[in-house]
């Protein structure tokens, strides 16, 4: 399911998309594109925010795609652009194939009703609405009646965690309980696209956990296409189907979070990536040897999907322990535990090791 | 012999100036220097006038005085007068109307009806008990000591000029939050609103209508008292908070929907502060409006002024001071209903 990324439909596509902030943007576009000045000077000789430079990056549909980066590198202002919150100056924004860029006023306020939903960081409900009405709100919007959208709502409330806090007002509910009341509302919309914008990084670290189990629990029924920005790595990694690190407005790496983690690009993802917990991260998949290279006897059998931390459990710490990789009822690989222990060495420390037998 | 002749003899106006010196006296103290005989002596640097209007008029007769400035704007208003008028006129007459029919209705009806009327409206936006019984010991007390009829004849001109004021305002303040030429342009507009004496705009209204018609003060108070209502809607407007407005664009809203549906509600608050803000305006100008025949409360202070009725005076000026806490009073507790509700 997690590497058949070929096969999908792309949902979004975005190409080649420039956005720079300042009086002249266009003026300052072939500096950028093609003399390649960089953020740091186009800001130093030019007075002008160099936000995004030439992201091209393809959303399957059905996917949670994660873009990530620290603030100021351009995460937010690119997921404004797939519904036009933001313009951009130059490139390509593509939903379904069709260019919503050349969308009149009309058309891009149907995509944004019936396409697009949106999570925000800081939920932005409407405070003088109750819960259900904000619940409703693009339901509304299209002009449906209470009596039309009371139903819908109050099952995505339930849904959420949320059923009998339908006339409540938004300042009356947490931090957690309003977002989930974000989560509702876009829901609710059915759109088959839902942006969410830093939508748990406001929450206490519990609830987040909870609401990004939530969401891998929504995401397994409704196969909505995601996309998701965040500055954390442990939630981009949890949720991420498809994984695209940002960096100062450029893409420094973009592919599955395991490959990310086992081969980053650069000294920039090394560094992002040297500080997580890497057994609750990787899977089997990522580091088990082929069906007939195992050394040891297997002491018991794993799925691929298993995280390597699951593995370590179901080892009791044994150093010795070998387990047999089974998909369907067939054999697909063998880990042995030195082969874990060896992914599970930090990159920080271990460049070469691990780059060596990545390449391998 | 004046101070600046030279500046005048040096670009070569004598001609046009005429004969330079020769005019007759246009101050006391040029009569004064006339008569004491000959020329006055011949000032020093300590006695440089500055070259005003009227000092270059010592040195040359044809130079207008400051006083053609004053005249002149008096003449030119003369000149448009009837012109704006005409145009005036007709658009300001349902103003007229309204105070007539206000002020006609409140006196005409019975005071046991009025007060419980006034009483609901207050119980309607405030909702409080506490509130309830101080505006209707005030309004009995008023009463008591025969003042009823000023009083509510002044609360019929806030209330018509108030609800104009929000009628006219709020649209203008809504305008203004849309676009930023527009606030440029109205800002300096309610500045001058603002600062200029009140007493000023009132020469002209007099000049344009009869003192006769209640539209002459109907206007001053709305011009007067309209600011904070257009301020306020404005800056209200503006201080939504953006996430929501992005909400509001990402689940594509049109503009009426965003407009109705989270601007104006998320700006009900400051809107309220500034109802609040033109009601207590309108009060201050109904008192100065009493110089051109606004009746109420006003009227009896302005007798207390002009014949030295000191009690007369003290007591309409207490009634004003309850009328202005009963309606703070009132608006303040609709404005905590309404923040109650809106809590981010």
């Amino acid at each position: 399911m997690r590497n058949d990324r070929q096969s999908k439909t792309t949902k979004v596509e975005i190409k080649h998309l420039y956005k720079i902030f300042g009086a002249q943007p266009e003026a300052m576009l072939p500096l950028v594109r093609d003399e390649g000045v960089t953020k740091a000077e186009l800001m130093e000789h030019h007075q002008h925010v160099l936000g995004l430079s030439d992201i091209n990056v393809e959303v399957k549909e059905g996917d949670i795609t994660v873009m990530m980066g620290l603030s100021g590198s351009g995460k937010s202002t690119l997921i404004r652009h797939l519904n036009r919150l933001i313009d951009p100056t130059a490139g390509e924004v593509r939903v379904d194939g069709e260019d919503i860029l050349a969308y009149d006023e009309e058309k891009l306020r149907e995509l944004r009703r019936n396409k697009m939903s949106m999570v925000f960081q800081n939920f932005a409900l409407l405070p003088h609405r109750t819960v259900l009405e904000n619940t409703a709100m693009a339901l509304t919007v299209r002009g449906q009646q209470r009596s039309d959208y009371e139903d819908d709502a109050k099952r995505w409330l339930a849904r959420v965690g949320l059923g009998g806090s339908e006339d409540q007002y938004p300042h009356q509910l947490s931090g957690g309980m309003q977002q989930r009341v974000g989560l509702a509302r876009a829901l609710a919309s059915n759109a088959p696209i839902m942006l969410m914008d830093e939508a748990f990084s406001a929450l206490d670290p519990l609830i987040r956990t909870d609401m990004q189990d939530l969401l891998l629990e929504l995401q397994e029924e409704l196969a909505k296409t995601v996309i998701f920005i965040s500055h954390d790595l442990d939630e981009a990694l949890k949720l991420a189907d498809h994984l695209v690190i940002l960096k100062d407005g450029y893409v420094v790496q973009q592919d599955e979070p395991q490959k990310i983690l086992l081969e980053p690009a650069d000294d920039y993802i090394v560094d992002f990536i040297s500080d997580i917990n890497r057994a609750r991260v990787l899977r089997v998949r990522s580091v088990m040897r082929g069906p007939s290279e195992g050394r040891g006897t297997p002491t018991g059998e794993i799925g691929p999907e298993e995280t390597l931390e699951d593995v370590i459990a179901k080892s009791g710490g044994e150093p010795s322990s070998s387990f047999v990789v089974m998909q369907e009822g067939r054999q697909i690989g063998v880990l042995d535990m030195d082969d874990l222990m060896r992914a599970l060495v930090p990159t920080g420390a271990s460049e070469s090791g691990l780059r060596t037998r990545a390449s391998a | 012999m004046a101070t600046y002749d030279w500046l005048f003899s040096s670009l070569g106006l004598d001609g046009w100036c005429g004969a330079s010196g020769g005019s007759a006296p246009t101050s006391l103290a040029d009569l004064a220097a006339q008569s004491s005989g000959g020329e006055a002596a011949a000032p020093t640097i300590w006695e440089l006038p500055f070259p005003s209007m009227d000092a270059l008029n010592d040195s040359c007769p044809a130079f207008p005085q400051s006083r053609e400035l004053t005249l002149g704007l008096e003449r030119g208003f003369l000149d448009v007068k009837d012109a704006l008028s005409f145009v005036l006129d007709p658009i300001t007459q349902p103003l007229s109307w309204a105070l007539d029919g206000a002020l006609y209705g409140i006196l005409n009806t019975p005071w046991w009806i009025v007060i419980p009327i006034l009483l609901a409206i207050t119980w309607f936006v405030s909702r409080s008990w506490g509130l309830l019984t101080f505006v209707a010991v005030s309004i009995l007390g008023l009463a008591f000591i025969d003042h009823y009829d000023y009083a509510m004849q002044t609360l019929a001109i806030i209330f018509v000029c108030a609800a104009i004021c929000v009628i006219i305002g709020v649209p203008i303040g809504i305008a203004m939050s849309r676009s930023d030429t527009m606030q440029n342009a109205t800002i300096p507009i309610l500045d001058m609103l603002q600062t200029l004496p009140p007493f000023v705009y009132l020469i002209p209204l007099i000049f344009l209508f009869s003192v006769t018609e209640p539209k002459l003060y109907g206007i001053a108070i709305i011009l007067y008292a309209i600011v904070p209502v257009v301020r306020l809607t404005n800056l209200g407007i503006r201080m939504v908070d953006k996430s929501v407005i992005e909400a509001a664009d990402a689940f594509g809203m049109t503009d009426r929907q965003k407009l109705f549906g989270v601007q104006v509600p998320l700006a009900l608050p400051n809107i309220m502060a500034g109802v609040n803000q033109t009601i207590m305006m309108s009060l201050a100008m109904v008192v100065i409006a009493s110089l051109v025949s606004a009746p109420g409360l006003g009227v009896l202070v302005l007798r207390g002024i002009r014949n030295l009725e000191l009690g007369v005076g003290l007591v309409a000026g207490l009634g004003i001071v309850i009328l202005a806490v009963i309606l703070d009073r009132t608006t303040k507790a609709s404005l905590a209903r309404i923040n109650a509700t809106h809590k981010a």
